[in-house]
C-alpha cells in the first residue's frame, strides 16, 4: 500500500493555501537497473484535490514529475475548520486518499 | 584504442569549456534554488515514517522506542540530536545518534546490531534506523548545537577525529582537509564547507541528515562520511565505527553554537 502524504492547508484573506508532499517513485519506464533490465514504468496520473465536497483542482500527473512529488496550490474561499481531501491515482491503478483540516 | 580515448577526451573538453565559462560568468543564485528546495523538504516522509517507527511494538522482544534514552531522558527526544554525540554511561561509549539508536533497537526491541552494520544504506533495518534518523533530529530543528566535550572520552574521540581530518591517505593521498580546508568552495549546487572554521564545521554537521533532491534518497551522516571516504579514495569505513564517532564529534564540537537545519536538503 502507499504511503501517506503529507497535507498542509492554511487559510488566509479569504484564499487557502495547500501544500502536498507525496511519497511515490514517479519511475518513468525508461530506466534500466545494474543488470540492464527495464525498470517498468510506475508513476501517478491523476491527483485531485477536494475543499469539503468541492473539486478545487484536478491534475494530470506524468513520468516527468519527480519522485516524492512535492505541489503547492492556491485557491479562493476556505475557512479554518474546512476539510481539504488529496487523492491521487497511478498507471497500476494504486490509489491514495489524505485529508487535513485548514489552519 | 588509448589513442580514441584520448581523442574523445579531449573533444569533451573543448565541448564543455565554453559553457562553463557561459556558466562562470551568469549569477548562479544558489541560495533562492536552495530556499525553494527547502520548501517542501521530502525529508519529511522519511521523518513521518520514523515517528511511526518510534511508537510501534517491532522486533523479537515486540517493543517500542518510546523508552530510548537518547541522552536527555528517556523517550526525550526533543533537541536529543542538538547534543549528539555524547558519553553514555550505560555503554560506557562515546554514541552518535545513530549508534545510540542502533542500541536501542537491539537492547529494547531485540534487532541485532550486527543486521545494520553489515547491512546496507536505505534498506532493511539500516534503512529503518535512517527514518527513525529523520523523525529524531526534526526535534533538534533549529536549535543550537550543544555537544558536551567535558567528558575525557569526548575529548578523546574530538582528538582522534581531528587527527582522521587532517590525515592523508589512500590513492591520491587525500585528507578531509584536501577538500573541506578552504572558504568559498563549491561543488554543483553543494557548498563546501571549509570545516577547520567553527562556521563551517556547523554548517556541514549542522545540515546532515539531509534529502538528496538529486537522487531523491535521504542520507543520514554516517552515509555522507561514508561517501565522503569513498571520495578521498580511501577504505570505506565501518558504519558506526569509532572514526565516523570521531570525525562527528570533532565536527559537531567545532560547530557548536550554531544553529542546526534538520533535517536538510542538497542537490
Ligand atoms: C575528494 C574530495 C573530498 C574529500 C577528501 C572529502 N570530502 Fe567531504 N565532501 C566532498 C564533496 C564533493 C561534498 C559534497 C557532496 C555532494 O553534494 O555531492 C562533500 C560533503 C561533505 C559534507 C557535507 C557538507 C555540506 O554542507 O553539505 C561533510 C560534513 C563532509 N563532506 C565531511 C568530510 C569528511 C569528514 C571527510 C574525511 C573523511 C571528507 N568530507 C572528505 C568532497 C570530499
Amino acid at each position: 500500500m502507499a504511503n501517506p502524504m503529507r497535507i498542509r492547508a492554511a487559510a488566509k484573506d479569504g484564499v487557502t493555501e495547500v501544500r502536498v508532499l507525496m511519497s511515490h517513485v514517479m519511475e518513468t519506464g525508461q530506466r534500466k537497473d545494474s543488470s540492464g533490465a527495464v525498470i517498468p514504468a510506475h508513476f501517478i496520473t491523476e491527483l485531485t484535490a477536494k475543499h469539503n465536497d468541492k473539486v478545487v483542482l484536478s491534475a494530470q500527473f506524468g513520468p516527468s514529475v519527480s519522485t516524492n512529488p512535492y505541489l503547492a496550490f492556491k485557491f479562493n474561499g476556505g475557512a479554518k475548520g474546512d476539510k481539504v481531501v488529496v487523492s491521487w491515482v497511478d498507471n497500476k491503478g494504486d490509489s491514495r486518499t489524505d485529508e487535513v483540516q485548514v489552519a | 584504442m588509448k589513442k580514441t580515448i584520448m581523442a574523445v577526451a579531449i573533444g569533451a573538453v573543448a565541448l564543455t569549456a565554453p559553457n562553463m565559462q557561459a556558466m562562470a560568468s551568469e549569477d548562479l543564485n544558489f541560495d533562492a534554488y536552495r530556499q525553494m528546495l527547502a520548501d517542501g523538504n521530502p525529508a519529511e516522509l522519511f521523518e513521518m515514517e520514523g515517528e511511526e517507527l518510534w511508537r510501534t511494538a517491532r522486533g523479537p522482544k515486540n517493543a517500542t522506542l518510546e523508552q530510548c534514552d537518547l541522552g536527555v531522558g528517556a523517550g526525550v527526544v526533543d533537541g536529543a540530536a542538538a547534543q549528539l554525540p555524547r558519553f553514555f554511561a550505560d555503554t560506557g561509549k562515546v554514541q552518535d545518534l545513530e549508534s545510540r539508536l542502533m542500541h536501542c533497537m537491539e537492547t529494547l526491541q531485540g534487532i541485532p546490531s550486527a543486521e545494520i552494520i553489515n547491512g546496507k544504506f536505505r534498506q532493511g533495518e539500516r534503512g529503518k534506523l535512517a527514518s527513525l534518523v529523520a523523525y529524531v533530529v526534526t526535534h533538534s530543528n533549529g536549535k543550537k548545537v550543544q555537544v558536551d566535550l567535558s567528558h575525557p572520552k569526548m575529548k578523546e574521540m574530538y582528538d582522534m577525529g581531528e587527527k582522521v581530518f587532517y590525515y592523508r591517505t589512500g590513492a591520491m593521498d587525500f585528507s578531509c582537509a584536501s577538500c573541506h580546508s578552504q572558504d568559498g568552495k563549491r561543488i554543483r549546487a553543494t557548498q563546501l564547507p571549509n570545516i577547520t572554521t567553527s562556521k563551517g564545521a556547523a554548517e556541514g554537521w549542522g545540515s546532515w541528515p539531509a534529502y538528496r533532491v538529486s537522487n531523491s534518497q535521504f542520507w543520514t551522516m554516517q552515509h555522507r562520511l561514508w561517501d565522503c571516504f569513498r571520495q578521498q579514495r580511501t577504505a570505506e569505513p565501518v558504519f558506526a565505527s569509532d572514526v565516523t564517532i570521531a570525525l562527528s564529534v570533532f565536527m559537531a564540537g567545532k560547530g557548536n553554537g550554531y544553529e542546526a537545519v534538520w533535517p536538510g536538503v542538497k542537490r
